[in-house]
């Protein structure tokens, strides 16, 4: 079993907490985890990414070589689609559809869209709008997970495992809003992949 | 024991815990900077009672760490490889002095600069002080390492370097612990004049170090750190240097590469092993993250005998971090890519935060030189550094740590009057303030603005050794009170703040700014924990 995954995004749009909660249920389920993380100047709202290995045995680069991902999972539609060259042949593409826009140039959505629905592999949902109807539009990265999870190898429950343990300090609300994005996102894919 | 998942900066701090150091000292600097951070955190550090502290730079740590090594106690410095230049001076002279208690010197290296001026590799800097380098491949021996290079400094009475790279330092994985060493008592050294480096001292101590060499190689050969597979195929002989190793064994599907492969985690190099390799086989390929560091030393410069193949040939592409496609074309292997980026796909350039003090500092420093030409703003690093990018393209040099200061007076001496430096709070008390008291003694006509957000920003918000001290400083120094200006960079003050910037501009001697608004980002935090005060402390 091995799952090379790349989270991308924008700086403060939370893909390291993706990255902790996948990381913390692959160490439960006694998977061997590498998760290479972005620190530094580009987190003032530059374009971030994070490689994220599982596998049932060592693993050996923190890199994901290009051409080997297994998938991408995005929460900015523009971002999935700067980590192609890493996606292998019919590899997913998984990325939110609301765009962040904190730069002049940003190309016209539907034009990113069209590209990111060139692939027959992926799922494009509104993740923003989904949080935001749940009540809790803070949680936009956890529906983007639950919509990725049917293709990570690791039990769901061990994922819903990991939400209580990562956000258990911020109390049961907060869990539950986080269980419940997880929930819709998987739903989603589940109608739609 | 208990296994962990942790960065390659935090597996160095557990490892230095758990391996009884009394003191950690730092100046924050990506990647090094969770490492300090870590220990900060670690309630464990706060029972042993483990010293851990941000220094006002890195020359600071470092002789702080010396004082605790001199004292006999454990301890670790840790630093960005450009901080490493900050400290040259004692980090070179603490080879002659030698250590006392072990003294592990933490250089994290930034190769592809993602967050640097340069990709210096510190590896230079270890060879040319003669003392032991520990480069570990993944996080379980930079864990592992952290016990042995104390070992290593205390048997030998020499400052050990360990040397990491950003994708070391900031990638996650296991790590299981070993049980905990109790921190040495203090005990100073038997010798009390080896910490005095007067020339006649300093000579027999160098001699001393030079004599440590052969044994320092025997050493790497046998401490089973520098590992040699014996593989078949004579055609390449591979050296693979710390994480390098990593990135060959991903090109081998079973783990199990055709030559033979040294692998090099622990310097000076195993001549031993070297030399096997040179006899057995046609050709060396050297994989190093970094520098040409182990290719130039195995060439030399007339480049005769066994054919090297690195970064010098153009096997590998001379700058830039190694990733395991790189190494394949190197091997000569199928490389590997997926579609191409489409050609709507833009870059997204880091840039201030919504609401940052600096954006307000600027558009005011912007508006008070529009009267004059451009190119007349030397800066400094921090978050600050933003603001030469559009919209703002306010600053027209970013070099070292307090480079503006200097940098600016040196323009007007020659002639290029008004000249402005804008650092930041953590750089000024950093490296800026030596620099400003050049220009007090002549009363250079500069302009110094000194952006007050009460924090390093850039590295995640760690104290400000300048916090509450900078008007004290800069008067303290020298600078004329009606001088010193302090005014508050919000849009609501945008015109006052205009007219202070041009009045300062104008008058023909030194003047300071002081533009005082915290963090952004530490304001957020500090509200959601309920609003503590700051304090000086």
């Amino acid at each position: 079993m091995k799952n090379d995954i790349i989270l991308a995004g924008v700086g403060g749009q939370g893909i390291l907490s993706i990255a902790t909660i996948i990381g913390s249920a692959a160490v439960k389920a006694d998977l061997f985890v590498k998760q290479a993380e972005v620190h530094g100047m580009s987190q003032r709202g530059g374009d971030v990414q994070s490689h994220l290995r599982l596998s049932n045995r060592e693993i050996a680069s923190d890199l994901i070589p290009f051409g080997k991902a297994d998938m991408i999972i995005a929460v900015e539609p523009m971002e999935s689609l700067r980590y192609l060259p890493m996606l292998k042949p019919g590899g997913w593409l998984i990325s939110n559809i609301n765009p962040f826009i904190n730069i002049p140039n940003y190309p016209p959505i539907e034009t990113v869209i069209a590209e990111i629905e060139k692939f027959d592999c992926h799922i494009a949902l509104d993740a923003d709008k989904i949080a935001t109807e749940l009540g809790s539009p803070r949680s936009a990265n956890m529906v983007i997970l639950g919509a990725a999870s049917p293709f990570i190898d690791i039990p769901y429950s061990e994922l819903q495992d990991a939400i209580r343990a990562v956000f258990g300090r911020k109390g049961e609300e907060v869990v539950n809003m986080n269980l419940a994005a997880l929930e819709k996102g998987r739903e989603f894919t589940e109608l739609n992949k | 024991m208990q296994k962990l998942i942790l960065l390659g900066d935090e597996a160095i701090a557990q490892g230095a815990i758990d391996a009884g150091i009394s003191g950690i000292y730092a100046y924050p600097g990506t990647p090094s900077t969770e490492i300090t951070e870590y220990v900060h955190a670690s309630k464990e550090a706060r029972k042993k009672n483990i010293k851990a502290s941000w220094a006002a730079n890195e020359k600071t740590a470092m002789e702080q760490a010396l004082g605790m090594s001199y004292a006999g106690k454990r301890t670790m410095v840790c630093m960005k490889h450009v901080g490493l230049n900050v400290a040259a001076d004692p980090f070179m002279n603490s080879a002659v002095t030698g250590a006392n208690g072990g003294l592990i010197v933490v250089a994290a290296d930034d190769p592809s600069m993602h967050s640097s001026q340069n990709e210096q590799d510190s590896r230079f800097y270890g060879k040319f002080a003669m003392i032991p380098i520990l480069e570990p491949s993944n996080q379980q021996e930079a864990y592992d390492m952290v016990h042995y290079g104390f070992e290593l400094s205390e048997k030998f009475r020499l400052p050990v370097m360990m040397r990491i790279t950003t994708r070391l330092a900031h990638s996650r994985s296991g790590v299981t612990r070993v049980p905990s060493r109790e921190q040495n008592e203090i005990s100073l050294p038997s010798n009390l004049r080896q910490f005095v480096l007067l020339p006649a001292i300093a000579r027999k101590q160098y001699k001393d170090l030079l004599k440590q060499q052969n044994p320092l190689a025997t050493e790497s050969e046998m401490s089973g750190n520098n590992i040699y597979l014996d593989n078949s195929d004579h055609k390449m002989g591979i050296i693979a240097c710390g994480i390098a190793y990593n990135y060959l064994m991903e090109n081998y599907e079973d783990r199990h590469v055709p030559y033979p492969v040294l692998k090099l985690t622990q310097y000076p190099l195993p001549r031993k092993q070297i030399e096997k390799m040179a006899s057995e086989c046609n050709e060396i390929l050297v994989l190093e993250d970094g520098m040409p560091v182990v290719e130039e030393m195995l060439k030399g410069f007339l480049a005769q005998g066994i054919k090297i193949k690195g970064r010098l040939d153009g096997s590998i592409p001379r700058d830039g971090e190694l990733n395991p496609n790189i190494v394949a074309v190197a091997l000569g292997l199928s490389d590997s890519r997926g579609k191409n980026i489409p050609e709507i796909v833009v870059g997204r350039p880091p840039s201030l935060c919504r609401g940052c003090s600096h954006y307000d500092s600027y558009t005011a420093l912007n508006e008070a030189l529009e009267a004059y030409s451009k190119g007349r703003v030397f800066s400094d690093i921090g978050c600050y550094t933003l603001g030469a990018l559009a919209p703002l393209e306010a600053i027209n040099s970013c070099v070292d740590m307090g480079a503006s200061i200097p940098m600016a007076k040196g323009a007007a001496d020659a002639g290029l009057v008004p000249a402005i430096a804008v650092i930041g709070d953590s750089t000024f008390t950093h490296s800026g303030m030596t620099g400003l008291l050049d220009a007090i003694i002549e009363n250079t006509p500069i302009t110094v603005v000194i952006l007050d957000n009460s924090t390093t920003g850039m590295t995640g918000g760690q104290p400000s050794a300048a916090y509450g001290r900078i008007p004290a400083i800069c008067k303290g120094l020298g600078v004329a009170e009606e001088h010193i200006r302090i005014l508050k960079p919000l849009k609501k003050y945008h015109a006052e703040n205009v007219a202070i910037f041009k009045e300062e501009i104008e008058y023909q001697g030194i003047s300071v700014i002081i533009p005082t608004r915290e963090c952004i980002q530490t304001l957020g935090k500090r509200v959601k924990a309920g609003f503590k005060a700051k304090s000086i402390e």
